[in-house]
């Protein structure tokens, strides 16, 4: 519908009011308020879609910029975390290993120096001189291995604590792959709002458990207990 | 006196198992969330719970709330073993009834401590 149109029409409105045609004027009103009904729905559904799409842009934007901006770093901190506890606990382990087999080396060679003399002393071959100082062997070999035994078991319960890290880091490490799966997400939603109609993006909720504390990601805000000294005193001001 | 271990990680139950063992507590189970830790506790017989929280499945969250809203079950003696270290948790944990609380990772002092603190307060 022209300019012209909407003239004519009006000047066939003035007609008509001039010449008292009361039925005609009411046609021509109601033409020309149709008029101006279509074109205010059209602009106004244009006006909607634009915000609609404006809308999805600005939420889609704003969850790939958190992204860059806070979930990356903070991605690449806990998997640094990851790699210094298993690094620690590789450490943990090999320094054990390396304290326990010199000691079990030297109760292999005393047992195996002790039970030759033994046998010798079963069949009778030991004179009495050298009997005595085999008993004092004995003795001290017995003492020695009551140490080395004790020492294996406490290295052997660092290695079992060592091995602690596979759960704190697996919990870390579900969140990492939970955040990639999130990006992706957002990444296909761009695309398609990119190529022809957008798609709607899903977005990852944030746990309800937050899991392992990673230090210098998890602790700034100080809602945290940092270590089983604070948790032993909040639960004592709760009356533990 | 028979110790039920609850956590998703096999290795972790491992672990505490272990150090149960060297602590002389040899008769343990295990269970791998609060959906399969239930059953085996109704069952019976289980004289002390150490779990997990955050696990698939039922939580151990859940599983404590389970266990106190169970007659039969309500003064199970409860030790919590987590990587959750938020004071809103802890707070929430001792609400729900918890006996102690450990923070992963930790040492095989610190959960002989909790253990016999547990245990002292029982006796008494």
């Amino acid at each position: 519908m022209t300019a012209i149109d909407r003239l004519k029409l009006t000047k066939q409105l003035l007609a008509a009011l001039e010449q008292g045609d009361e039925p005609g004027v009411d046609k021509l009103l109601d033409e020309l308020a149709a008029i101006r009904e279509t074109q205010l729905f059209h602009e106004v559904g244009r006006l909607t879609r634009q915000l609609h799409d404006a809308m999805r842009n600005f939420t889609l934007d704003a969850r790939i910029s958190e992204l860059a901006e806070h979930d990356i770093p903070d991605a690449k901190e806990r998997l640094n975390y990851v790699i210094s506890m298993t690094e620690q606990s590789a450490n943990q382990t090999l320094t054990a290993v390396e304290d326990l087999l010199p000691v079990a080396q030297t109760l292999n060679q005393q047992s195996r120096k002790l039970a030759g003399n033994w046998e010798r002393f079963l069949v009778r071959k030991m004179p009495y001189e050298e009997f005595k100082g085999m008993s004092h062997e004995i003795t001290s070999y017995f003492n020695e291995s009551r140490d080395s035994l004790e020492m294996m078991q406490k290295g052997l319960n660092d290695i079992l604590m060592a091995q602690g890290f596979q759960d704190i880091t697996g919990q870390i490490i579900r969140r990492v792959i939970a955040l990639v799966e999130d990006l992706e997400a957002s990444m296909v939603g761009l695309i398609r709002l990119s190529g022809t109609k957008s798609g709607a993006t899903k977005t990852v909720p944030v746990p309800d458990l937050p899991g392992p504390v990673v230090p210098g990601v998890d602790d700034a805000a100080g809602d945290v207990a940092g270590s089983q000294d604070e948790v032993d005193d909040l639960l004592s001001s709760l009356g533990f | 006196m028979k110790i039920l271990i609850v956590d998703d990680f096999s290795t972790m139950r491992r672990i505490i198992k272990n150090l149960l063992r060297d602590l002389g507590f040899t008769n343990t189970l295990e269970a791998d969330d609060g959906k399969t830790a239930l059953p085996i506790l109704r069952k019976g017989g289980i004289d002390f719970l150490v779990t997990d929280w955050n696990m698939p499945g039922m939580s151990g969250l859940d599983l404590l709330k389970a266990v106190r809203a169970d007659p039969d079950l309500g003064h199970l003696p409860v030790l919590m073993v987590t990587a959750e270290a938020k004071r809103e948790q802890i707070i929430m944990a001792a609400q729900a009834g918890v006996n102690g609380y450990v923070i992963k990772p930790f040492t095989a002092a610190t959960l002989k401590e909790k253990i016999d603190k547990i245990f002292e307060r029982i006796d008494n």
